[in-house]
């Protein structure tokens, strides 16, 4: 036999390990994340002091300037890789049933993964010009240390019940994704076994909801307590 | 049983096709779906109507060849079974039943109901067979040793009747449960060593260049398969294919 390949790039199965290794970072970058803005529930200007130190580490500090060079890289390869795939999926059936039962075997999510990954995206469109934008080319007022003041403009943001809602909306979407494909990156990368799958499987649905839980948490938090009025 | 049917007809390959509808009665519960189907083209061939076309051929489940989306799912209502195997008494007098042909690009309408599904032969033919010699002096399969885990892993993969409802019930069209189920029944086994990674290599790539979709893990073929060939299989292929592709010298 010989053998004819496009091996690591192209194949159907090569733009799954793809999406697959991409979707995992971006699970780990969301812990960090997450561990992050649980600092937004320490209020008053002990809490402001310390979320602009930490706003400055993470702008500024190498590592984590090659991690989110990296992050940038997966988000960008996740989303033209996923909307080819989505693409080629769509070509593979130009006409399609006039009935069709899919929820009889495969949950919705499973199914909607494109569109919900859509939603996603534009949510880190509009979340990356509310902050990442303001903190790298805005024009942002100090505070008392010398830092760059991102709490004011992250805590004021949440104070309006649009914003939060938004918040709330796409983290929701974000946390159906991930009930799917947190656990589904695994299989694409050929990791099912007796043993460990169901512990993988439990663990990445949990890590699929309580992640979006605790942004969600956080936002809440600051739309309800406004801690920005308090100073 | 009275029922109203609504079937896809379409006079050729290129010919525009359209659902059109057949009230029938008389059907009896005992009737597996082919022989209702038959019962139609008999009535059909009575008043002058050119029967419906469909694929069929052993009539109890072992041959891959009845095909058919009823109601919605491949092969119908029911879990484990192939349309023959599926009977009227799973619908009840007065009920509307869809029956449209196993869509897919790479699966061609021929005529009504019959589609192509030779894509899934030239899958095979890229490499899901071992190559023995038959020079006089050929090893009994039975003398080299294979745990039995394996043995039945391998057995249960090649129980797959290359039916095409995988690709007829995932929303992409694809066809991993397939080519997944022929690349294990060989990966598992030790007769299947010497070609292993080619054989991943070239059926994923005529599986590719065939033009059915991607795996998103919904896990519906797995639901719908007629012989309950397990994802397993797919998370197999995948990482066959990804060693093989580090290794490979090609």
């Amino acid at each position: 036999m010989a053998s004819t390949s496009k091996g690591l790039f192209g194949s159907s199965l090569a733009r799954k390990y793809w999406m697959a290794a991409t979707g995992l970072f971006l699970c780990t970058f969301l812990v960090g994340h997450l561990l992050g803005n649980f600092q937004l529930f320490l209020t008053g200007e002990e809490g402001q002091l310390a979320f602009n130190e930490y706003g400055k580490f993470m702008t500024t500090f190498p590592v984590v300037k090659i991690l989110s060079y990296l992050t940038y890289a997966s988000v960008l390869l996740h989303t033209v890789d996923g909307i080819m795939l989505a693409r080629q999926n769509r070509a593979a059936r130009p006409v399609g049933y006039v009935k069709e039962n899919q929820a009889a075997n495969a949950s919705w999510a499973s199914r909607k993964m494109a569109l919900l990954g859509l939603l996603t995206l534009f949510f880190i469109v509009i979340h990356m010009r509310s902050f990442w934008y303001e903190m790298h080319f805005g024009t942002v007022g100090l505070d008392a240390n010398g830092n760059k003041d991102l709490w004011t403009i992250t805590v004021t943001a949440f104070e309006q019940w649009w914003y939060t809602a938004f918040y709330v909306v796409a983290l929701a979407g974000l946390a159906l994704h991930l009930s799917h494909g947190a656990s589904s990156a695994f299989q694409s990368l050929g990791v099912n076994h007796p043993k460990y799958t169901p512990l993988i499987n439990k663990t990445m649905t949990a890590f699929a909801w309580l992640i979006p839980a605790g942004f969600i948490a956080v936002a809440v938090f600051l739309f309800v307590v406004q801690p920005g009025q308090a100073l | 049983m009275d029922l109203t049917l609504k079937i896809w007809r379409q006079a050729g390959p290129e010919a525009k096709g359209e659902m059109k509808t057949y009230p029938i009665s008389g059907v009896e519960e005992d009737m597996s779906f082919l022989e209702m189907l038959d019962y139609l083209n008999e009535q059909l061939i009575d008043q002058g109507i050119e029967p419906v076309v469909f694929d069929h051929d052993c009539r109890e489940g072992i041959c891959g060849m009845c095909s058919l989306f009823i109601n919605g799912e491949a092969h119908g209502p029911g879990r484990k079974i192939t349309t023959c195997q599926l009977h009227m008494r799973e619908f009840k007098s007065g009920d509307t039943i869809y029956i449209e042909p196993f869509r897919a690009k790479a699966f061609p309408i021929i005529k009504d109901l019959m589609v192509d599904r030779s894509a899934f032969d030239r899958i095979q033919r890229a490499g899901g067979f071992i190559s023995v010699n038959t020079s006089g002096n050929t090893i009994d399969a039975n003398a080299i040793p294979v745990p039995k885990e394996n043995a039945d892993k391998a057995f249960d993969a090649a129980t797959c009747i290359g039916c095409g409802a995988c690709v007829a019930t995932c929303k992409n069209s694809s066809a991993m449960l397939f080519a997944s189920a022929k690349i294990s029944q060989f990966s598992l086994l030790p007769q299947g060593q010497p070609e292993a990674k080619e054989r991943v290599l070239n059926m994923v790539n005529q599986m590719d260049l065939e033009g059915f979709g991607n795996c998103t893990n919904t896990g519906a073929c797995e639901v719908e398969c007629p012989k309950g060939i397990s994802l397993e299989n797919i998370a197999r292929m995948n990482r066959d294919y990804l060693f093989a592709s580090l290794s490979s010298n090609k």
